[in-house]
């Protein structure tokens, strides 16, 4: 027997089977369902209520309101309603009312650990593969038939491996190795396939950074973005309350079958810039115009935890943002801002200039607080650049890492952070 | 799904045609009725106001790409769009349109439809003809694992059937 890809065996572990081939269609248990205001309950009620079933295990449930919070007009109000009221009927506890984006929310409280199979109401969901479990997004239709079954079918994944050896230089993020992807990969070159993180680079990233990169292989078009647990995860459970026990089985063989391996160097990476309306419009920002721009955002599940909000920081400290443009930053979760208040991190993005959002998906699919007018030119932390995703159809979104979008806000256009990074200050006592 | 014959005009746009422009984040909080008059607009300013009912969507490569958001297919559908037709889908568009009862056509030919082109369909019989060109389109089966909730009409009268008898069998 061939070896199995880590993507495999997950598969594997979830259908009740000791194998499975690619290109096998499978029916898999799933260990957890997760849903957010926009396309969780108010979406699926209806269904379920048709179905005259209702959720299949509310333990197994988890519910995270952050598209539509806080309320901003009398229909994000009655969504939010609708979700809280669903939630008590259902009995699901597992709910978290305005505390922070799905994907950041649900390994911080404990809801994630390698080896488990998870579906969520999100595109972004392959965000929890940074945990070596098996998540993807699915529409709320597709939810609905696992909250009232439980189970969903799944074409078994070919695994295409991106291996980054060397390491980052200063200022140099995740964020800057995903869009280099992006762009030598395209849109699609996931083929809603897995792909597997792994290499020198993967192995010194913090899981915060790992989960940016999960989180966007979304926007490689793949099903899932798996890398393999460590001592980085256990680490980072264990400060979660999760006590993962041995996660040894959950990495890939040998002697597995990758459908490609593509290899890239961080060592020589540079920041890279997304110019509009793509991911894959990703260029080095050597290459990239310095364009003048109105407003910086710091915010979503791929650019605002804890630590993205100091790499910020540590370009923003002593510093102001350019007069004419204007810097949010809206933290990843409640306790991304409680532990970047306690830290002084808050302090230093706002004594430059920095307007704090509360917690949520705010700007970042055009939902919320921070969208653009017309013709207005952004760069974020965010995922997606499509056009008029943060707002007007004729606004202009750039995507950087949260150090470029800091280092943009301080000189007012498209700027290089490595000019502007300084070894880090010890913080008065 | 139905299985008869469908004609309708072709509405082409290219490859990785974004959920954000089938329904844009600013009215995702809107009814479907609102939200489908601001599909592709900003691609097409015009598009919902003009396609008709019987229509087709084509595109390139990875149509429906980004969020997992199903308005996305269901604007198309709400819009009276018979089928999108595309080289390639974004993996989380394809499930949620066959979900919703919008057939997905995957075609290597999609390429050479051109906008406005007469389209004729019968999915039933496996036949795509570009009636405009004079012309048989070729495109992929629905893959055997989805027929049966592809001839259902999509998941959810798909599992009002298995829930029916799941009930009918218990009382038994």
């Amino acid at each position: 027997m061939a070896g199995q890809t880590l993507a495999e065996k997950l598969v594997a572990r979830a259908c009740g089977r000791d194998t499975v081939a690619p290109g096998e269609i499978v029916t898999c248990a799933v260990d957890l369902a997760m849903m957010h205001d926009s396309g969780g309950p108010r979406r699926v009620k209806p269904i379920l209520e048709k179905l005259g079933v209702d959720v299949w295990d509310p333990a197994r449930v988890v519910v995270v309101t952050d598209h539509f919070t806080p309320a901003s007009d009398a229909e994000s109000a009655s969504i939010l309603d609708l979700t809280r009221k669903w939630v008590n009927a259902q009995g699901v506890a597992n709910f978290y009312d305005l505390q922070g984006i799905c994907h950041i929310v649900l390994p911080e409280r404990g809801h994630l650990q390698p080896g488990i199979f998870v579906v969520g109401g999100d595109s972004h969901s392959p965000t929890g593969g940074a945990f070596g479990c098996y998540m993807f997004g699915v529409g709320a239709t597709e939810m609905a038939g696992v909250l009232a079954t439980g189970e969903i079918w799944l074409r078994v994944p070919e695994t295409i491996r991106l291996i980054w050896n060397g390491h980052l230089g200063p200022a140099v993020s995740a964020k800057d190795a995903m869009l280099a992807m992006c762009a030598a990969l395209g849109m699609d070159g996931g083929d809603y396939q897995a792909i597997e993180y792994s290499g020198e680079l993967i192995a010194d990233l913090d899981m915060s950074e790992r989960m940016t990169l999960c989180n966007m292989a979304a926007e490689l078009g793949a099903q899932t973005g798996l890398i393999a647990p460590d001592t980085t995860t256990t680490a980072y459970l264990r400060d979660c309350g999760v006590e993962t026990g041995n996660t040894g089985a959950w990495h890939s063989d040998d002697a597995a079958t990758f459908r490609d391996t593509h290899l890239f160097d961080a060592t020589t990476l540079s920041p890279q810039v997304a110019a509009p309306h793509s991911p894959a419009n990703s260029a080095p920002i050597e290459d990239t115009d310095p364009t003048p721009i109105d407003q910086c955002y710091i915010g979503a599940c791929t650019g605002a935890k804890l630590v993205d909000l100091k790499m910020a920081a540590e370009i923003l400290r002593g510093r102001q943002v350019a007069k004419g443009v204007r810097l949010l930053v809206a933290p990843a979760s409640a306790r991304t801002m409680t532990a970047a208040a306690a830290d002084g991190t808050l302090a230093t993005l706002t004594e430059a200039g920095a307007i704090v959002l509360p917690s949520g998906c705010n700007a970042c699919g055009g939902y919320g607080t921070g969208v653009l007018a017309e013709d207005e030119v952004c760069i974020a932390s965010t995922a997606r650049n499509f056009k008029g995703r943060m707002g007007a159809s004729t606004s202009k979104l750039y995507l950087g890492s949260p150090y470029t979008v800091a280092a943009s806000a301080i000189a007012g256009h498209i700027t290089d952070p490595r000019a502007l990074i300084r070894p880090p200050v010890t913080e008065a006592a | 799904m139905s299985a008869s014959t469908a004609r309708g005009r072709a509405w082409v746009f290219g490859d990785n045609v974004d959920t954000d422009a089938l329904a844009p984040g600013l009215y995702m909080k809107r009814p479907i009725e609102e939200l489908a008059t601001h599909c592709l607009e900003t691609v097409n300013p015009n598009f919902s106001e003009t396609v008709a009912v019987g229509d087709f969507v084509v595109g390139g490569r990875n149509f429906g790409m980004g969020s997992s958001r199903e308005q996305a297919a269901q604007a198309l559908k709400y819009l009276g769009v018979t089928a999108v037709i595309a080289q390639s889908f974004a993996g989380i568009f394809y499930r949620n349109a066959l979900n919703l009862g919008l057939p997905v056509v995957v075609s290597q030919q999609a390429q050479h439809i051109i906008d406005q082109d007469q389209l004729r369909l019968d999915l039933g019989a496996g036949i795509l003809e570009n009636l405009t060109q004079a012309k048989t389109v070729d495109f992929e089966a629905i893959p055997p694992h989805l027929l049966t909730m592809v001839s259902d009409g999509g998941l959810v009268p798909h599992l009002e059937k298995r829930f029916k008898r799941t009930k009918g069998t218990g009382s038994q």
